[in-house]
């Protein structure tokens, strides 16, 4: 008894310690943990504006985005123009492409699937979102270049030389890989995430909402017009946001088919290059210390775009949506 | 459009209902199609090519392949596990105290502008993370390694894996932290010993998204663990030297102009999709499972 009370006593300032210290101690690492992440994100805005200081000391930040001329072989001049022109060109149509499906696929899982069919297809488009981009870029670069080439470019591509001869240099070469083919590809990439996004605003709306509409004797469709998709709009637009920052970043897939042609100008179905696809190019190969800025320049083009592209999403979920809720 | 009751008959509005039905079905058939095709595709392709001698041999030089010697990828399949598991160990302490920081201090100031980056960062383009991977890990060891190639991944996975903790340990209600602090434990073990517990369906499947994710991604890994046709002679070499992962490989044997090693290329491609699909199915009955309860 007597023991048991000294061993309850010399406890005490341990417990101050279990319970202060560890408290601090806890909250110390999870605020430190919490604070690499927005080390890790400065870090990598510095290395890489750090890392193309030279370029853009070189060029000019003006040359630099404006010029339309790389080589990196003779002449050693660094412009990216054409990448950055290459990237806009591909994700903007791409979204414009899997926009309308990617959100008719949203709604029909939510609203009109019946239940089981709903999780089917909802389970196989999160399957084919998990799909490793290189993946998809074998299945393009040996199944569907080959099968674009010969069974659309080349049949255009002569009736093109037949019937309007002038269009030609604006069509370009019927090669398979180029931007129509890249561009494909990008939107059947990006259809699953904007999928997933426009289907998971469309459930965060209140059943009440509906019910509200149906009370006033609206069909199903105008329950979706007038009471979801309303209400679900902040949500929706910040999907496609962050479906376009994908379509910006994604790399593989495009390096894979897009042709990677340096050059402008760039032709509707001939090769050209983005972002991303030039530094996976020639990063590894690239030995020149001017060469090797260029590229970290890029990245920091890129760097730039897609913050710009996140916050946007951001600030649309906080301001646009109804509930002012999170990001999904 | 608003006052459609007055412009439209009821007759004209379940035509215009039924349209809009066979307008989505359609529309959700023609994207579903070719997404299958994709998957069809590369699966049969895939298993065609895969043999025995690609779980046993190592790369080797193209004209190995090309004198139909017997050529495997051993060593990427354990490249891939190696620097996979880097990524892991690196990225998950980091996620999941960013987690816990943004559920169990909701009222802390560095919250709000936390979560911004987060999903920022999360938004940034893979190749991104490579490149800070190299100026930050392979500039300064000089060489190629597979550390670098785990903290490039471990980069992919720190932003999936703080979002899914913070989701995962939100979705155990307030009571329960309640019900620790008042039986007198101190915060932390509260955090771990009842919210943590709680919550370990939605971390573990957390995890398992995240390293599907990461597992799937070659653009980092093209100049941080930058490839490798052989095995290394020590297993220290997989580490801090040049090693090889399948979504990098599968890109260098596509792109290569050798008919046998496109073969492989397919192979790879029923590997690592194999791999992602394995871990990505594990993780959706997870969160089913957790429905269910």
């Amino acid at each position: 008894m007597k023991d048991k009370q000294k061993e309850g006593i010399s406890k005490k300032p341990l417990g101050i310690i279990y319970r202060w210290l560890g408290d601090r101690i806890f909250f110390t690492l999870a605020f430190a943990l919490g604070l690499t992440i927005i080390v890790l994100s400065v870090s990598m805005a510095w290395v890489l504006s750090d890392e193309s200081s030279l370029a853009f000391k070189e060029f000019g930040i003006g040359g630099f985005l404006t010029g339309t001329t790389w080589n990196p072989g003779v002449g050693l001049k660094f412009g990216a123009l054409p990448f950055i022109l290459g990237t806009m060109v591909t994700s903007v149509a791409a979204l414009a492409i899997a926009f309308l499906p990617a959100i008719a696929i949203g709604i029909f899982i939510a609203e009109y699937a019946p239940k089981w069919i709903g999780s089917i297809i909802d389970n196989l488009i999160h399957l084919i979102a998990a799909i490793p981009s290189v993946v998809v870029g074998i299945w393009g670069i040996f199944a569907f270049a080959p099968w674009m080439r010969e069974s659309v470019y080349i049949p255009v591509f002569n009736w093109t030389a037949n019937n309007w001869p002038s269009l030609l240099p604006v069509l370009g070469n019927p090669m398979g890989y180029g931007i129509a083919t890249a561009t494909i590809i990008l939107a059947l990439m990006i259809i699953p995430f904007t999928t997933v996004l426009t289907r998971d605003a469309i459930s965060k709306v209140p059943r009440e909402q509906r019910e509200a509409a149906w009370a006033l004797g609206a069909t199903r469709w105008e329950v979706i017009r007038m009471a979801v998709l309303p209400y679900a709009r902040g949500g929706i637009l910040a999907g496609v946001m962050l479906s376009f920052g994908r379509a910006i970043g994604e790399t593989m897939a495009v390096a894979m088919l897009i042709g990677n042609k340096n050059t402008l100008p760039f032709t509707i179905i001939g090769p050209a290059a983005t972002m991303p696809s030039v530094i996976i190019n020639e990063f590894r190969e690239a030995v020149g210390s001017l060469h090797v800025s260029s590229l970290m320049g890029i990245g920091l083009v890129l760097f730039v775009i897609s913050l710009t592209v996140n916050l946007i999403a951001a600030y649309i979920t906080r301001k646009l949506s109804a509930t002012g809720g999170q990001l999904v | 459009m608003k006052n459609f009751s007055e412009h439209k008959t009821l007759w004209q509005r379940n035509l215009w209902d039924r349209f809009m039905v066979a307008l989505l079905t359609f529309s959700t058939i023609m994207v579903m199609l070719p997404l299958l095709i994709i998957i069809g595709y590369v699966v049969v392709n895939g298993i065609s090519a895969l043999n025995w001698d690609l779980f046993t041999q190592e790369l080797g030089s193209p004209a190995r392949a090309m004198q139909g010697k017997s050529t495997g990828l051993i060593h990427t399949m354990l490249g891939t596990a190696v620097v996979d598991l880097l990524a892991i160990i690196i990225a998950a302490p980091v996620g999941l105290g960013a987690g816990i920081m943004l559920s169990e201090y909701p009222d802390h100031k560095l919250n709000p502008i936390l979560r911004v980056i987060n999903d920022t960062l999360n938004g940034m383009p893979a190749i991104l993370k490579g490149l800070l991977a190299f100026a930050l890990i392979v500039k300064p060891m000089g060489t190629f390694s597979g550390l670098s190639g785990g903290f490039a991944l471990a980069f992919v996975m720190i932003p999936i894996i703080a979002r899914s903790t913070e989701s995962a340990l939100m979705s155990i209600p307030w009571s329960i932290r309640e019900a620790g602090l008042a039986i007198g434990l101190p915060r932390w073990r509260v955090v771990l010993s009842t919210v943590m517990p709680a919550a370990r369906t939605g971390l573990v499947t957390g995890f398992l998204i995240a390293f599907a994710r990461a597992a799937g991604e070659a653009a980092p890994l093209m100049f941080t663990s930058f490839g490798n046709n052989y095995l290394p002679n020590h297993w220290t070499g997989m580490i801090l030297g040049p090693v090889d992962t399948l979504p990098q490989r599968l890109y260098s044997l596509a792109i290569s102009p050798y008919k046998e090693w496109h073969e492989l290329g397919w192979a790879a491609g029923i590997v690592l999709l194999g791999f992602v699909v394995t871990l990505f199915i594990i993780a959706r009955m997870l969160t089913r499972e957790k429905n269910y309860d």
